[in-house]
């Protein structure tokens, strides 16, 4: 009886978050799913089951571009992130001694996370345009004689503006790894004879696994599933999955964006359970 | 459809943003009904496109009859899909023509009784029989009469003939063409087959918003001599087909810069010298001007890309505040609006009625197309031209009358649209 009256609890106890998981985030997964079966007209959308959506997506060239260059704008992102992110968690984490100073760069980090992060796409557009600052500047130092056109409206500056606002992602959670290494493992390397360098490759990059695990899913399902950085940053000439759907959206193809976005998810859930099948980020949470 | 809301001295885009969302949802919850209701406690929730969505109209509105407009201002797509997904979000749509063809079916919008319009006799014959002069041709495209009236109360389709039931009452319209910098082009420039000159490579743009930006390449292909359209307004598979291998072709080969979707990207692009050639709207080149910048809406031999806006009434407009639109829409005729928007370079449905409201340097420069007098200042102060200039295109018959296609929306929309997602992605 007793026995019984706990395992009542136990699902009772469960049960507030399984609701709001269940109403906030299963149901309207499942509702996508079901609408990207439906069939559209000019104006409407009626309730079907078809599968002309999939064929059009799977039977279009557009879309595996489109999602060739999605993946290409994440993997770029991803390791440009990964760079910069490292190394920074890494000069806050071994190089600043004092815990007030370590907090006080922290907080200096996420600075530019005070304002939208449109406002920090676009305040780019000015300063990359072909009569931009950057431009004159390196005119100005004669590096250059004709405006860099690469520069704004480009795969580069639509990177540009992955790394710069995603950047941070990476940082917190290696940086939270790294504050938790024993530094007396590091010592004990020193001791040993390791040099600098065999100390980050064999002591420190294993040890900040999962911290780069956490970092990379967050950076590649935002990069994944943006779409307003790719359309000002590319002036609208290049497009990536997002820009997909929100084309579909706009023109209230709401089915057809659906099942892009059935895909999109599908493509989402494969990248992240390769990237889980090299590190255990439980052991992290 | 009783929604109370404090009469608001100045308008700011964020209280209005906030405003909408707040009508928004108290429109989706049971609001009590009030009986007892003062005109200036109406609230018309008004949403279109930027150009006609001004601020300046509501508090002049509030002025002049006593009620509040709320404007939302949205793309073009976006209009659309409101209109067509969300009836009771809006009182009254401000739409294109081409835009109503598409949303008119969805039953969404009430038709508006003829004989309660008091100036409707001096509506622009455009809008009536299709026809500016008795001899004028009819464009190509979604011309305006053809949408703009029904059969009957309730009709889902369009009277071929003038009737009491009009869809959208005429507002705004004008003849578009593309805008260019003089200043670095440095030469005439006298067709639309300039957009794709190799000579502005990279410095090029067309919009991305399909119904519009494929009908501003048809008028390129066209006047390249690539392809002879039966009705630019409404191609063929093929004809669509051919259009975008030219300008994907162009695309690869980078000539355009960037592609732009709302007004404020257009003036940016032009303002900054990113782009020096581009499809463009009126006022777009009047804010690049006013930042003493040149720019020419550049008339083209091969004549313009003309669209129309009308007012709509959705269905659930009833009761005082159906009055009070009507009340506006007569308001919106008399006059005031109609001078306020030619005086940025648009054309009102009723110009007779606009003329009381503007000087006669004005009229003549933006009307007649005669050289100005003395110096032409916006609604908002800047100044658009010195005296001795004349208006680009020149006058009133000679912009309207050499329409070469209406914007549309063809029978093969949905093929076009998806061509023009693989030309986006391409």
């Amino acid at each position: 009886m007793r026995l019984k009256n706990r395992h009542v609890l136990g699902w009772l106890e469960a049960s507030p978050l399984a609701l709001v998981l269940l109403l906030f985030l299963v149901a309207p997964i499942v509702m996508i799913v079901i609408v990207s079966f439906w069939g559209a007209t000019e104006f409407s959308i009626y309730p079907a089951f078809q599968f002309d959506n999939y064929e059009f997506l799977f039977g279009s060239p557009v879309t595996y571009r489109v999602f060739l260059a999605t993946l290409k704008y994440a993997f770029i992102t991803w390791a440009l992130t990964l760079a910069i992110g490292f190394t920074v968690a890494y000069f806050l984490a071994f190089h600043v001694r004092s815990l007030t100073m370590q907090i006080a760069l922290f907080l200096v980090c996420t600075i530019p996370f005070w304002t939208s992060n449109i406002i920090r796409m676009i305040s780019w557009i000015p300063f990359l345009g072909r009569n931009g600052i950057a431009n004159q500047t390196l005119i100005s130092w004669g590096l250059i004689d004709e405006p860099l056109e690469w520069l704004l409206y480009s795969d580069f500056a639509v990177i540009l503006a992955f790394v710069h606002l995603y950047t941070l992602f990476m940082v917190v959670p290696i940086f939270n790894t790294m504050m938790r290494i024993d530094k007396s493992l590091l010592e004990a390397a020193r001791d040993n004879g390791a040099s600098g360098l065999q100390t980050l490759v064999h002591v420190i990059l294993p040890l900040t696994k999962p911290g780069i695990m956490i970092g990379t899913i967050f950076v590649v399902t935002l990069v994944m599933g943006d779409f307003i950085t790719v359309r000002f940053m590319s002036g609208s000439q290049r497009a990536n999955v997002g820009r997909l759907i929100s084309n579909d959206i706009g023109l209230l193809q709401y089915p057809s964006a659906a099942a892009t976005a059935v895909v999109l998810l599908c493509t989402v859930l494969i990248v992240i359970a390769i990237l889980l099948r090299f590190v255990n980020i439980r052991k992290e949470l | 459809m009783a929604i109370l809301a404090k009469p608001k001295v100045g308008y700011s885009r964020r209280s209005l943003l906030k405003a909408g969302g707040a009508a928004i949802a108290a429109s989706t919850l049971p609001a009590p009904m009030l009986w007892a209701q003062d005109t200036k406690d109406i609230v018309l929730r008004q949403f279109g496109t930027g150009v006609s969505n001004l601020n300046d109209v509501a508090n002049k509105v509030k002025e002049d009859l006593g009620f509040t407009l709320e404007m939302t201002a949205l793309d073009s797509d976006s209009v659309t899909q409101r209109a067509a997904t969300q009836p009771d979000s809006f009182d009254i749509a401000d739409i294109e023509y081409w835009i109503c063809k598409k949303v008119w079916p969805t039953g969404n919008l009430q038709a508006m009784d003829v004989s309660r319009i008091a100036n409707y006799d001096k509506i622009v014959g455009i809008f009536k029989d299709g026809k500016l002069t008795p001899d004028s041709e009819i464009a190509q495209g979604t011309a305006p009469h053809t949408v703009g009236f029904i059969p009957e109360p309730g009709a889902t389709t369009f009277a071929d003939e003038q009737t009491n039931w009009m869809t959208l009452i005429p507002t705004i319209y004008n003849a578009d063409t593309l805008g260019i910098r003089p200043d670095l082009i440095g030469r005439p420039i006298e067709s639309w087959a300039e957009l794709l000159n190799p000579e502005f490579q990279g410095k090029a743009s067309i919009l991305d918003i399909s119904s519009i930006g494929i009908m501003d390449m048809a008028m390129v292909c066209e006047a390249m001599g690539e392809i002879q359209y039966g009705d630019k307004g409404n191609m063929t598979r093929e004809e669509i087909d051919a259009t975008m291998a030219i300008f994907t072709e162009a695309k690869q080969n980078g000539q355009f810069r960037a592609f732009w979707k709302t007004f404020d990207e257009s003036v940016n692009l032009m303002a900054s010298g990113e782009v020096v050639i581009q499809s463009m709207w009126s006022p777009a080149i009047t804010a690049v001007k006013s930042r003493g910048i040149p720019c020419v809406y550049q008339p083209l031999k091969e004549g313009y890309r003309s669209w129309g806006g009308g007012i709509g009434l959705s269905q659930s407009l009833s009761g005082m505040e159906l009055d009070a639109a009507y009340e506006y829409i007569n308001w919106y005729l008399s006059g005031w609006v109609g001078g306020y928007l030619m005086r940025q370079g648009y054309y009102s449905a009723v110009p007779e009625t606009s003329k009381e409201f503007m000087s006669e340097n004005e009229w003549g420069y933006w009307f007649e197309g005669k050289e100005a007098t003395d110096v032409i200042t916006s609604p908002t102060g800047d100044q658009l031209a010195q005296a001795g200039e004349v208006r680009d295109g020149g006058s009133f018959e000679e912009r309207m009358g050499s329409v070469a296609c209406w914007n549309a929306v063809m029978d093969e929309n949905q093929y076009m649209v998806r061509k023009w997602n693989e030309f986006i992605a391409a």
